[in-house]
């Protein structure tokens, strides 16, 4: 029997069980993917808003600030990287002119500090590769980038540090309201908990209705993202927003923490919750727009893509609540800026518990911090030379577009990682220019080496996604046996 | 851990593939010492390891041998010679003073002086982020290099039912390949009116084989969330547009990419030399030097070859100018600056010298039938075909040049004028 069970292990569901976790506590975490965040955290765009565009009187609004402040301490006890960059939203036209100064407004209302207004002289000066018939200029240096799906891993590992049990590719089938609580029914086995916290994401109102809590709809709002090859590395240095439209914050230049640029997203409405296709109309809305404001941007300097899926509610707010189902809670619609937001909104549901009467009482021994991955790319020639001398993996580069060791790679391994996904997005082993080309099959044996399982069962994420299959002899072979 | 180095070289060589094992026989044949390679594999000889079907050495060797067994020659001459090899090696940097910085999985981080630098690095294969295919982000997916690896190598297949998009030549190999192991290999898609590949893959590797090439078609939806199930194909339009109104769907669980080829520079990048964007490599000279003096380049890093032969010729001269330069044996400059005409995708070197015979390395960018390329006015040979897939090889005699003193020389291949 759980005290709370959390469904969903996106970055909401990861930061809600290290919070819970500082608790005493029967914790566990159940996700459908094979890996924390895989689902709508990992295609994030990774930015960590300013705090002042949304609107106030919004729950959006309520957690934007809140939690921007909340990530140079999560950044430095869980090990990943954040750069405070700063924001620039553009004004192309006369009429988002006003915009620029009610959202500087809106910003200091609630205490955002540095937002200036910047004219083309200083914004040319800033960053010359942009238009130079931008009219205006918001910069708001409070804003930053993180990479998502680090900050996911993160986030479970202190949680599991702290005693949170973690069970993935558990897809939750059922749950039924019993007397002592829930029982949540999972292919491989059933669990019990007194509390549920539903942060399935795209799927939080179909996991919500399996109790008949499901008093919102979440529709999937697709959104496809272009990475970019270094060569346009530093092009701009600043979050370029443009004045956003009804639907969307408008297609970004964002300058990732590891430093290539990408540029996206989309926004469109999908009916189809696993929908992350990428499209050629996605691919050239993209580029259309950017090209308007840093003309030097060329689809040609991609080198890869992805799409994710925005959970939007109906009410296009966040959804934080306890049901009609007492016991069972909706941490649901957290769309953008639900990233910047998570945090905050993991120590207001922890205050929801405790208003509901749920006994918090502090771990004597509550660790906040993990050591967190070795990253070679980043040491200095004398760290190198150090690292090497402890462990000779570290002189072994496995993936050289990202120089990432075969030290870091056993890491991802000994930190979780089943599948070359769970390797690369733990430790950007192919993630770079040559996606994979050179050291996937070096990845794969790894993989064989320290798991023990053979070649074939390798997987890109999970199961169906595996990457070979035995040669016709040896299925022939076998078939004889 | 111990330094198996000298501290200083004669010729350092960032590579040991064909191009770097060519270029220490090279630089041995001109009198260099001490000769360094740097292999980041366990093993010498690149990507001719996976290569296990025959074709190589017609020009070279003058017999048909398998890829491993053209490099095991090149790497038994160089053992023969006393070239040191150092294997599981990884160059991290290079300095404008030629200061080598390598990690050795086995030696640790180490740091050489080079009197001279080739490059060596080969090239990587396009993906298909490169050209953005749309669709789903299936396990399925991968170049026919990596799928050429994992058969070859590994002893796994990538799939039952394979679909190829692009004609180049590792996708004709790898189709052929397949087949022969008893997978299905739907068809080839390449979005040009014509094969990206040499004429005798194409032959050998699909006509052989009643594998279709579907020429002006292109992939245009990968379906399948976890696996590749089905694509989407439509055929071009001659801007290379798709024609999704004209898409049919195929069934498959593998797509493999072979679009094309990338010069692998980074290291030439971080040393800001001078780079010529139609072959993706450094701008060198006559003597394969690059814009940083004493740094050469050869090979796949220099420019995509078609064939290993045409490799080891190059890097076996760059080896040789590298050790001159090492060895302070000092050659005219050169004064005379290669110009591309009509129909001239790429040519290399960049520029020329009157003083010995030159090897000019060309492309066309369209296919011609028929045609004359000339350089200046005081050469010109006729061609019956000339294809982007075929790189064109010309000597040029010292005669020729003699004229052309501080002169721009233009390259162009024009169509044949019927009498």
């Amino acid at each position: 029997m759980y005290d709370v069970i959390i469904i969903g292990g996106g970055v909401v569901g990861c930061a809600l069980a290290r919070e819970l976790s500082r608790y005493n506590l029967h914790l566990a975490l159940l996700e459908k993917e094979v890996e924390v965040g895989f689902g709508t955290s990992k295609t994030n765009s990774g930015i960590i808003h300013a705090g002042h565009h949304s609107s106030a009187g919004t729950l959006k609004g309520k957690f934007e600030w809140a939690g921007n402040q909340m990530w140079d301490d999560l950044a430095k006890d869980l090990k990943f990287g954040f750069r405070r960059i700063g924001e620039l939203l553009i004004a192309r036209q006369t009429e988002d002119l006003q915009y620029l100064q009610d959202l500087k407004k809106q910003g200091e209302s609630r205490g955002v500090t540095g937002l200036e207004l910047w004219d083309p002289k200083r914004l040319q000066k800033e960053e010359p590769n942009l238009s130079h018939t931008i009219l205006q200029a918001l910069h708001a240096p409070t804003a930053g980038v993180i990479n998502p799906y680090e900050a996911c891993f993160g986030l479970i590992e202190c949680a599991c540090q702290n005693g949170v049990e973690l069970f993935c590719a558990h897809p939750v089938q059922s749950i039924k309201a019993v007397e002592s609580g829930f029982l949540i029914h999972t292919q491989q086995q059933d669990f019990q908990s007194r509390i549920v916290l539903n942060v399935a994401g795209v799927y939080a109102d179909r996991v919500a209705a399996m109790v008949g809590a499901d008093n919102f709809k979440i529709s999937p709002r697709k959104g496809e993202e272009y990475m970019l090859d270094r060569r346009l590395q530093g092009i701009v240095t600043h979050l370029i927003f443009p004045t956003p439209t009804a639907t969307s914050k408008g297609v970004l230049i964002i300058p990732t923490v590891d430093g290539p640029i990408m540029v996206g997203p989309t926004a469109e409405d999908v009916d189809d919750r696993e929908d992350f296709t990428t499209s050629f109309s996605g691919a050239a809305k993209v580029f259309a727009s950017v090209q308007e404001y840093c003309p030097a941007i060329s689809d040609r300097d991609t080198i890869t893509e992805f799409a994710g899926l925005r959970a939007v509610a109906d009410s296009n707010d966040f959804v934080i609540e306890g049901s009609s189902v007492r016991g069972f809670y909706n941490i649901a619609g957290i769309q953008s800026p639900g990233l910047t937001a998570a945090p905050a909104i993991a120590t207001y549901v922890t205050e929801m518990l405790r208003a509901d009467g749920i006994a918090l009482t502090e771990k004597e021994r509550w660790k906040a911090d993990i050591d967190g991955p070795p990253r070679f790319s980043q040491m200095t020639p004398t760290e190198r030379k150090a690292a090497i001398l402890e462990d000779p993996a570290y002189g072994r580069i496995v993936c050289r577009c990202e120089s990432v060791t075969e030290a870091e790679v056993l890491y991802a391994i000994q930190h979780g990682a089943r599948t070359l996904d769970g390797v690369k997005f733990r430790v950007r082993a192919g993630m770079g220019r040559c996606q994979g080309g050179f050291c996937t099959t070096r990845i794969m044996d790894l993989l064989v080496q320290h798991l023990d399982v053979p070649l074939t069962t390798i997987s890109k994420r999970g199961q169906g996604s595996e990457v070979c299959i035995p040669r016709r002899d040896q299925i022939l072979a076998e078939d004889e046996v | 851990m111990n330094n198996p180095l000298k501290k200083q070289y004669d010729v350092v060589i960032v590579g040991g593939g064909p191009a770097g094992l060519a270029a220490a026989l090279g630089a041995r044949k001109s009198g260099a010492e001490n000769i360094l390679i740097i292999e980041r594999e366990v093993e010498a000889g690149g990507i001719l390891n996976q290569c296990i079907h025959s074709g190589f050495g017609l020009h070279y060797f003058k017999e048909e041998l398998t890829g491993p067994e053209y490099a095991e020659r090149f790497v038994a001459h160089a053992l023969s010679e006393n070239i040191t090899m150092l294997t599981d090696s990884y160059v991290i940097d290079i300095s404008p003073a030629l200061q080598v910085a390598v990690l050795s999985g086995r030696h640790g981080y180490l740091n050489v002086q080079a009197r001279a630098v080739v490059l060596a690095m080969g090239c990587r294969e396009r993906t298909r982020g490169a050209i953005r295919t749309p669709g789903f982000r299936p396990a399925g997916v991968m170049t026919a290099g990596l799928a050429q690896k994992m058969v070859n190598m590994k002893g796994v297949l990538p799939g039952r039912k394979i679909a190829i998009l692009g004609s180049g030549d590792i996708g004709l190999i790898m189709a052929r390949r397949l087949a022969l192991e008893g997978c299905e290999v739907v068809s080839v898609y390449e979005i040009f009116p014509y094969s990206n590949g040499l004429t005798r893959n194409v032959v050998q590797c699909l006509d052989d084989f009643d594998i279709p090439l579907q020429l002006s078609a292109t992939v245009a939806f990968i379906h399948g969330r976890d696996r590749v199930n089905r694509l989407t194909i439509a055929p071009v339009d001659a801007q290379r547009l798709p024609d999704l109104n004209k898409s049919w769907d195929v069934d498959c669980d593998t797509l493999l990419f072979s679009i094309g080829l990338i010069p692998e520079n980074e290291l030439s990048t971080k040393l800001r030399l001078h780079m010529d964007p139609a072959t993706g490599g450094p701008q060198v000279n006559s003597t394969l030097e690059t814009s940083l003096p004493g740094v050469f380049a050869c090979g796949n890093v220099l420019h995509v070859h078609d064939i290993v032969d045409f490799v080891s010729e190059e890097s076996l001269r760059a080896g040789q100018f590298a050790a001159d330069l090492a060895l302070g044996r000092r050659r005219p400059g050169d004064n005379i600056a290669l110009q591309k005409g009509a129909n001239i995708a790429s040519c290399v070197p960049h520029s020329l010298s009157p003083d010995r015979e030159q090897v000019i390395y060309l492309r066309v960018k369209q296919p011609m039938k028929n045609c004359i390329l000339s350089i200046g006015d005081r050469y010109q040979k006729k061609f019956r075909m000339l294809i982007p897939a075929e790189m064109i090889r010309l000597t040029l005699a010292p005669e020729v040049l003699d004229r052309y003193f501080g002169d721009n020389l233009k390259i162009e291949v024009r169509p044949q004028e019927v009498e």
